[in-house]
Order: C-alpha cells, then structure tokens, then sequence
C-alpha cells in the first residue's frame, strides 16, 4: 500500500511539473527548432503509448485528465473506439482542405503535408513551417456543440408546437417540465434583473441558459466532450453578453462610467480606471467562472476515477467509485448553477446597463 | 497553458453555432412558448377577474335581495298592523253602535212599559171606581130590605176599617 501510496504522489509531483513546464515549451519553438522539438513531442508521445501499451500500471493521471478535458481532433469514446471527425483548414496558398482526422492515424501522425503534434492538447502543424493555416476542423468539442445546438432546437420547437397546437389546454408532458424552467429564468431571473424591457433580451437569455446548461449536462456523460469547460466557449459567451450589454445600454451607462455621480474631482482619477477595468471584468469573470467551475469538476472526478487505476485495489475501486457517485451528484448540481449564475449575471449586467434612473431625465 | 488559450476555430464555430442557435430559438421557439405562456396567464387572470365580478354580482344580488325580502317584509308588517287597526275599529265602532242600539231598545221598552203601566193603572182604577160603585149598590140595595143585618154589616164594616 505504501509503495501504491509513493508511486501515486511520485507521478502527481511529476505530471504537475509537466503541466507547469508546458507552456514554458509551448512558447519556446523558433523557426528552426520547432521541427525538432515537434519530432522530439512526437518521440516522448509514441514512447508514453508504447509504455501505456506494455505496461498499464504505468499510467500517468496528469496526462489522462489533460487528455480528458482538452479538445481533439477525433471522438474517442474509449480506447480503441474513435469517431473520425472532419479537419477542415485554410491557408492563403492552399485555400480550404477538407479530410478526415483517421488521415493522421500512421506512424509519424502526417498526411498532405500536415502533422497532428498530440501535445498538452492536439494541433495541427503544417510540415513546412513557413506556411500559416488557420484551423476550422469540427473538433470534439464543435461535433458535440452541433449535437447540442440539434438537441436544444428539436426540443424546444416541440415544445412550441405544443403551444401552438393545444391553446387554451392545460400544460402536460414534457412540454410542462420544460415550462418551470422557462417560468423560473422568465420571472426569477430574468424580469426582476432586467427591469420592465426583460420581453427583449429573454430569448437571448433562455437560449444561453438552456445552451450551459444542456452542454454542462453532456459534459458529464462518459465519453462526451468537456464544451462548456473550454475558455474558448466561454469566452464567446462572455463576449456576446458583453456585446448585447454594450448595444443596449443608455446614456446613463455611459455617463456614469465618465463621470461618476456624487464623486469629487480628484477621485475621478482613480474611479474612472476603476469603472472602465470593472466593464471589462464582468464578462472576464463570466468566462473564468463558468470554466473554472466545469473544468474544476471535471478535474476532480477524472482524478477519483485515476485513483483507482493507480492504486488497482479491489478494496479502494468501490470506495473511490462511491465517491465519485457522490461527487457525480454534485457536478449535476454544479451544471444546473452555473447555468443559473451566467444567466442571472448577464441579467444583471443587462439591466444595470439599461436602468433609467429618475434623476438623469433632466436632460432630455 | 493550452488550458487557457482559446482556440480560434472552436471561437468561430461558437459563434456560428450558438447565434443560429439564438436565431432559430427565437423564431422557432421561444416566440410561441412565451406567447402561449402569457396568453395562458392572460386567460387566467381573464377568468379570475370575471369569477371576482361575477361574485361582487352575486353579492350584489344578495344584497339587493336581502333588501327587497326586508322591504316585503316591512309592507307586510305595514299591511298586518293596518288591518288589524281596521278590525279593532271595526269592532270597536260596531259594538259602539250595538250598545247604542241597545241602548235605544232598552229606552223604547221602558217607554213601552211605562205607557202600558199608566193604561193598566188607568184601567185597574176605573175597574175599582166600576166595582166600588157596584158593591156599594149591592150593599145599599142589600140594607135597604133588612134593617138588622144592615146594622151588622155597618158594625163589620166598621171592624175591619179599624183593622185595615
């Protein structure tokens, strides 16, 4: 057990080292070295598989959870089980290249002048490094996002056609269940957030709502892709919440951000920074939270889950397995209140953008 | 950290994906649910408020039924009081009436009966003055034929006298 115990802290200390040396390698590639250093990626990486092949028991949790979180070119839904999924690139002198990703499954992880480097997380690197490509494959992440966009369009115009076609009846099935949450975002969240114009703005709020929340959920199938823990996802959200805010706020908004009501002069050298800082961490925080929050959960029960292969006791498997039952429960909860928390706060940020007040109509 | 380093693709299919999403739910979706919805509460509230007027009706009804049984029953009163005033003066004024009748009758017997009395006593004392004459006859014719009994009977006479 203690040997167990040494092994486990032993590959932690070093998969936490790899992970904090990353991004120290990722921005050291030059022009020059960068091949090497890919070849190099390339020989560690077929070294670890074939290590992972011979022998499981020497199997790194860091690698497996970064695995797990990050985004890929193909669907792998368990070891051996992989959905090919479409690469599309651009670049100036080739134009758009369609293919698949299976294309790469050969010894040296190359096709058409193009080499899939499984770092840290997948990229796509053109051979010839003076060539530029812009990568708009259907990754993992985009494939699940397609299904949940499908998913959330197709329930929902059922529900509606529910409404259309039974008026005046008394809601039942599924269109009832989905009734309560549309009622709670509609008069919880939304309407006493947003003020008298909620009518507006709550379909761009009911649709990010049910989007986190469906993509939370689909997160924590096994074998789904982790969306809505990607920064990228969150980060468009972030941004079109602070978009929609900016569009729609009054003069109010703007001139409070200026010129702060009630504040002495001098202070204005400070607040004015403040204001501008604090429109800007609003939607930062909306992105960090929502990712930290998912990823965090997703990190934690991949780790219970490693628990298990490092330690491969009979005695520890049911324990961790109830733990991560337990922790399951948790993150479904955790899909259902970050949905709710980027919705309310975008709410909030909406209505504190288009709030009349009563003492600035004097103005007008 | 590739962790914290969007992904421009992922970016740009987000993007895409999720504002046909809005678009879509919009159009499609969210339009006619909530428009069920509040055509749904419309009705409710419609139907509450028409229960709450049909009731503030209903009390309305009761009330002015209440008044109008308190009204009948007020004219009934009226009516009973009225007619039992007419029945007592009725009686009232038809027993005056009797007593004075009878009044009258009892005045007319007596008259009658006064009237009768003075022609019986009338007649009783001419019979008397009739018979007294008669009897003095028969007693004067009586002592005129014998002078002895005449002497008696002037000697009877005069003891009964004394002893009437």
């Amino acid at each position: 057990m203690y040997t167990h115990l040494r092994r486990f802290f032993t590959i932690a200390l070093i998969a936490a080292t790899c992970v904090f040396n990353l991004p120290a390698r990722a921005d050291e590639p030059t022009q020059h070295e960068a091949e090497k250093i890919a070849q190099a990626v390339n020989e560690e990486e077929h070294k670890i598989e074939h290590k992972l092949e011979e022998h499981e028991a020497k199997f790194n949790i860091g690698e497996m959870i970064m695995h797990h979180i990050a985004d890929s070119h193909e669907w792998e839904f368990s070891r051996g089980v992989v959905l090919p999924l479409p690469v599309i690139l651009y670049s100036e002198d080739r134009g758009i290249e369609v293919f698949m990703s299976s294309n790469f499954h050969n010894e040296h992880h190359e096709y058409n002048g193009y080499h899939l480097v499984h770092g840290e997380s997948e990229q796509i690197v053109p051979v010839d490094e003076a060539r530029k490509i812009y990568d708009f494959s259907i990754t993992k992440n985009v494939a699940s996002m397609l299904i949940s966009a499908l998913i959330l369009i197709l329930v929902f115009t059922g529900v509606a056609s529910f409404y259309q076609n039974s008026k005046g009846k008394a809601p039942k099935g599924f269109a009832s269940a989905m009734e309560v949450i549309i009622l709670f975002i509609r008069d919880e969240v939304v309407k006493p957030n947003v003020g008298p114009k909620y009518e507006k703005y709550l379909p761009y709020l009911l649709t990010l709502f049910f989007f986190i929340l469906i993509n939370n959920i689909m997160g924590l199938l096994p074998g789904s892709a982790n969306l809505t823990g990607n920064i990228a996802v969150t980060m468009t959200l972030a941004v079109l919440t602070f978009i929609v805010v900016h569009l729609n706020a009054n003069g109010n908004y703007y001139k409070h951000l200026l010129a702060p009501t009630g504040v002495p002069a001098p202070l204005l050298i400070i607040m004015i920074p403040v204001e501008i800082v604090g429109v800007f961490m609003k939607p930062f925080s909306l992105m960090v939270r929502l990712f930290a929050n998912i990823t965090a959960g997703h990190i934690i029960l991949l780790s219970l889950f490693g628990l298990i292969f490092i330690f491969q006791s009979f005695v520890i498997a049911p324990v961790i397995s109830l733990f991560a039952l337990f922790l399951n429960f948790i993150e479904i909860m955790v899909a259902f209140i970050q949905a709710f928390i980027f919705t309310l706060l975008s709410s909030m940020y909406i209505g504190s953008a288009i709030e009349e007040h009563s003492h600035a109509d004097h103005g007008h | 950290m590739s962790l914290l380093t969007p992904n421009p693709g992922l970016i740009f299919w987000m993007l895409v994906v999720f504002l046909l999403v809005v678009f879509i739910l919009s159009k499609f979706a969210w339009k006619p649910i909530l428009k069920g919805l509040k055509d749904r509460e419309n009705e409710i509230q419609g139907a509450l408020d028409l229960a709450e007027k049909t009731r503030a009706e209903m009390a309305q009804l009761k009330s002015d039924n209440e008044k109008l049984i308190a009204e009948a029953n007020a004219i009934r009163d009226q009516i009973l009081r009225d007619a039992k005033d007419a029945s007592d003066r009725t009686i009232a004024e038809s027993k005056d009436k009797a007593a004075v009748e009878a009044q009258k009758i009892i005045e007319t017997a007596r008259e009658t009966i006064r009237n009768e009395q003075a022609l019986a006593v009338s007649k009783i004392k001419k019979e008397v003055a009739t018979l007294s004459l008669e009897i003095a006859e028969k007693v004067l014719r009586r002592e005129l034929a014998d002078k002895a009994a005449q002497e008696k009977l002037i000697a009877d006479l005069a003891t009964s006298a004394r002893l009437n």
